[in-house]
C-alpha cells in the first residue's frame, strides 16, 4: 500500500512507535536497550517507546535500563548482535556519541570486515538530531556525516512519519549495522498518512518529496519540510523546485538525484549538518563527478555553518538553514 | 586441584605452542615475512591456558593485541593465525584482520580488539546474548593492567555485575602498558581490588602458575555459569619481550628485572611438576616439544604457500549485502 492511499494519519513519533512495537512483535530476538526506557517520559526523554506499552508487553527483559554507560551498552549490543540477537539501542542525542564512538565505528562497524566476514552484526542504534529548540551545543547537532564518512555503518535520515515507519522496520530487519536519525523537531510536528499493517521502505531509494522544473533541492530530515515551505513560497514568483529525499545517506540513491539534476540543471543541497566536509559536500562532489555537464550553474549548499550551535534564538536562528536561506540561494543561481 | 592426566599433557602442551609460536613470529617478523605490528605475550601463556582450560564448548572469548596466546589455548588453528599473519587468503580473516584482529567464530573466539578496553563492553553483550537465550554459556574477556583504566573497564564491570552476566574479566596484568610501569598510574595495589566497587568477587591469582591459573578460572566460571555473575581475577604475570616487536624495552625496565622473572616461568615450572608427578617421563616431556615444533614449522609452511588474498576481495564484507 502506498501512502497515497491511506487514511489514517500518525505523528512521526507515532510512526516510530508503531514500527518498534511491529517489529518487536514480529521477531523476538529485536529488543531494545537505552537509558530512561522503563520509567520517566515513558521510553527515553521523548516517549518514542512508552513503557505502558512496551515494557507491559515485552518485559523488563526486552526493553532494558541502563546506567549511563553508553559505550559499555552499545558495545554490548554490537557482540549481542554478533551472537544471535537484534537490538535496537537508543543513544539519547547524537551528541553524545563522543563518549561511545569507539563501540561503533571500531568495533560494531569494523567486525564483520575485520574478522574475513565471519560476523553479521544486525543491529540498530536510533538517535536524536537537530536544532531550533535552544538546546545549545550539546543537544542540538546532527553529524551523521560522521557516521557516513566511516565504512561500515548504514545511515537512515527520515522526513516523514510514512517513511520514518518503513526505513525503521527495514533497519530492524538488516543484517547489518543500522543508524537511524530522528529530528526532535519532527517527533510530534510532522504528520501523516501511516498504513497499520507492517511494510518496509527499502534503503538506497530516494524519494521525490515535490516534482518541479528548475531547481532540484537535495534534502534530508527536517530540511525537506523547510524545503517544501521555500518551494511553496517560490512558486508565487514563478520558479519551481524539484524536493529530493535521499532517506537514506548510506547506501545513496545517486541515480535519482542525477536524474533530477539532468533535468533541471541546477542544484541546492540543504543540509542541517555542519557544513565543512559533510553530507552536502558528498552530494556536491558525487554530482560534480558523475555530472557536472547536467549542471547551468554553480552547486549550492545551504548548511550549518562550522560554529557549535548556540543557545540564544536570536543566534541559533543563524546558523541552522531555514527557508529563507534557501530562497537567497536559490535565487542566486535562477536568473 | 586434581586433573587427568590427558589435561595436564594438553595444558603443557599448549604453553609450549604459544612460546614456539610467538619465537617464530619474532623471527618472521624481522624477515619482513609478518608486516604491522606484532606483540607478543612471552612469559604470560600460563593466563590464556589456564584460563581456556576452564572452558566448555561454545564458550565466547574475546581477546585483544596481544592475542596469539589466547587463540591458541581456545583452540584455533595455528596454520589458519600463521597464514593470517602472513596476510594470506587462508587466514583466519582472509588476511583482513593480521596479528592484532585474530578470530575464529567457529570456536567461539569472537575476536581481538586492538582499542584497549574495546572487547570490553563486547564481552558484556556476547554473555548477555547467552544470558537472554539461556544457553548456559560463559564469556572470557583478556585484557591488561592498561585497559583497566579505560572508562570501558568500569562500565562493564558495573553492567555486568547489576545484569549478574556471566562473565570473566580475565586480567593479564603484565606490569607495563606498553613502557608505562602500572604503580606509575594506580594508587591502588590490586586492579582485583577494584571489583569490591562493583559489588563482585575479585582476585589476585599468581599468573605464572598454570594450576593457580586455572583453579581460579574453574572457580569463577563455575560461579557465572550457575547465574551468580561476573568474576574479576587478576593474574600477575610478565611479558618476557617488547610492547611490540622493536620495541626497547630495556629502557624502561631492567635486564634484572626481566631475569628475576624468567625464574619464576611457567613453562619451566609446569614441565618439572609433570616429570615429578609422573605425568610424564622427560623423554616424553621431550617428544612433546618436537611434536610442537613440527606443528609451528607447518603451520609456517602452510601460510607461506598459500595465495595472496584476490584484489577485489579488499572491497568484499563491510556489509553483508554488496554494497559498500
Amino acid at each position: 500500500m502506498t501512502e497515497n492511499k491511506v487514511k489514517r494519519e500518525l505523528t512521526f513519533k507515532e510512526a516510530i512507535t508503531e514500527a518498534l512495537m511491529q517489529e518487536m512483535e514480529r521477531n523476538e530476538k529485536v529488543f531494545l536497550m537505552g537509558e530512561d526506557l522503563q520509567v520517566f517520559y515513558g521510553g527515553g526523554p521523548f516517549g518514542v517507546t512508552p513503557a505502558e506499552k512496551f515494557v507491559k508487553k515485552f518485559g523488563p527483559e526486552r526493553v532494558i535500563d541502563t546506567p549511563i554507560s553508553e559505550a559499555g551498552f552499545i558495545g554490548a549490543a554490537a557482540a549481542a548482535a554478533a551472537t544471535g540477537l537484534h537490538p535496537v539501542v537508543e543513544l539519547m542525542f547524537v551528541d553524545f556519541f563522543g563518549v561511545c564512538m569507539d563501540q561503533i565505528y571500531n568495533q560494531a562497524a569494523k567486525m564483520r570486515y575485520m574478522f574475513g566476514g565471519q560476523a553479521k552484526v544486525p543491529m540498530v542504534i536510533r538517535t536524536v538530531i537537530g536544532g531550533g529548540f535552544g538546546f545549545a551545543a550539546h543537544h542540538s547537532q546532527c553529524l551523521y556525516s560522521i557516521f557516513a564518512h566511516v565504512p561500515g555503518l548504514k545511515i537512515v535520515i527520515p522526513s516523514i512519519p510514512y517513511d520514518a515507519k518503513g526505513l525503521l522496520a527495514s533497519a530492524i530487519r538488516d543484517e547489518d549495522p543500522v543508524m537511524v536519525f530522528e529530528h526532535k523537531g519532527l517527533y510530534s510536528s510532522a504528520k501523516g498518512p501511516v498504513p497499520e499493517e507492517p511494510y518496509i521502505i527499502p534503503f538506497g531509494k530516494a524519494d521525490i518529496k515535490r516534482e518541479g522544473k528548475h531547481v532540484t533541492v537535495v534534502a534530508t530530515s527536517l530540511m525537506v519540510h523547510k524545503a517544501i515551505n521555500a518551494a511553496q513560497r517560490l512558486e508565487k514568483e514563478g520558479i519551481s523546485l524539484e524536493i529530493v529525499d535521499p532517506r537514506t545517506i548510506v547506501p545513496l540513491d545517486k541515480k535519482t538525484i542525477l536524474e533530477s539534476v539532468k533535468k533541471t540543471s541546477k542544484l541546492v543541497i540543504v543540509d542541517e549538518d555542519y557544513e565543512r566536509c559533510g553530507f552536502a559536500s558528498e552530494i556536491a562532489a558525487m554530482v560534480a563527478e558523475e555530472g557536472l555537464f547536467y549542471l547551468d550553474s554553480p552547486i549550492k549548499r545551504v548548511a550549518t555553518p562550522n560554529v557549535p550551535i548556540p543557545y540564544s534564538p536570536a543566534l541559533e536562528k543563524v546558523v541552522i538553514p531555514d527557508e529563507d536561506r534557501i530562497i537567497k540561494t536559490v535565487k542566486q543561481i535562477v536568473k | 586441584m586434581v586433573l587427568a592426566k590427558e589435561k595436564m599433557i594438553d595444558m603443557h602442551k599448549k604453553m609450549l605452542t604459544i612460546r614456539t609460536f610467538e619465537y617464530k613470529v619474532k623471527d618472521l617478523f624481522a624477515q619482513g615475512k609478518i608486516v604491522g605490528a606484532v606483540h607478543l605475550s612471552i612469559g604470560q601463556e600460563a593466563v590464556p591456558v589456564g584460563v581456556c582450560a576452564a572452558l566448555k564448548k561454545g564458550d565466547y572469548v574475546l581477546s585483544n593485541h596481544r592475542g596469539h596466546g589466547h587463540c591458541i589455548a581456545l583452540g584455533v588453528d595455528i596454520k589458519r593465525m600463521m597464514a593470517e599473519l602472513f596476510g594470506r587468503e587462508t587466514g583466519v580473516c582472509k588476511g583482513r584482520g593480521g596479528s592484532m584482529h585474530l578470530a575464529d567464530f567457529s570456536v567461539g573466539m569472537l575476536g581481538a580488539s586492538a582499542i584497549v578496553g574495546g572487547g570490553l563492553p563486547l564481552a558484556v553483550g556476547a554473555a548477555l546474548s547467552s544470558k537472554m537465550q539461556k544457553t548456559k554459556q560463559v564469556t572470557v574477556v583478556f585484557f591488561g593492567d592498561g585497559a583497566s583504566n579505560q572508562g570501558t573497564f568500569h562500565e562493564s564491570l558495573n553492567l555486568a555485575a547489576i545484569w549478574r552476566l556471566p562473565v570473566l574479566f580475565a586480567c593479564e596484568n603484565n606490569q607495563y602498558a606498553e613502557s608505562t610501569p602500572v604503580t606509575k598510574v594506580m594508587l591502588a595495589k590490586n586492579i582485583a581490588d577494584r571489583a569490591a566497587a562493583y559489588g563482585i568477587p575479585g582476585k589476585v591469582v599468581d599468573g605464572m602458575n598454570v594450576m593457580a591459573v586455572h583453579e581460579a578460572a574453574e572457580e569463577a566460571t563455575g560461579r557465572a555459569r550457575e547465574g551468580q555473575g561476573p568474576t574479576l581475577l587478576e593474574f600477575k604475570t610478565y611479558r618476557y619481550l617488547g610492547h611490540e616487536e622493536g620495541d626497547p624495552w630495556t629502557t624502561y625496565r631492567s635486564e634484572a628485572e626481566v631475569e628475576e622473572w624468567k625464574k619464576k616461568d611457567a613453562i619451566n615450572k609446569f614441565r618439572m611438576i609433570l616429570i615429578e608427578k609422573g605425568v610424564c617421563t622427560e623423554g616424553e616431556v621431550a617428544e612433546i616439544e618436537n611434536e610442537v615444533k613440527k606443528l609451528v614449522d607447518d603451520a609456517i609452511k602452510f601460510a607461506d604457500e598459500s595465495p595472496w588474498p584476490k584484489p577485489e576481495e579488499a572491497l568484499k564484507d563491510v556489509f553483508v549485502s554488496s554494497y559498500y
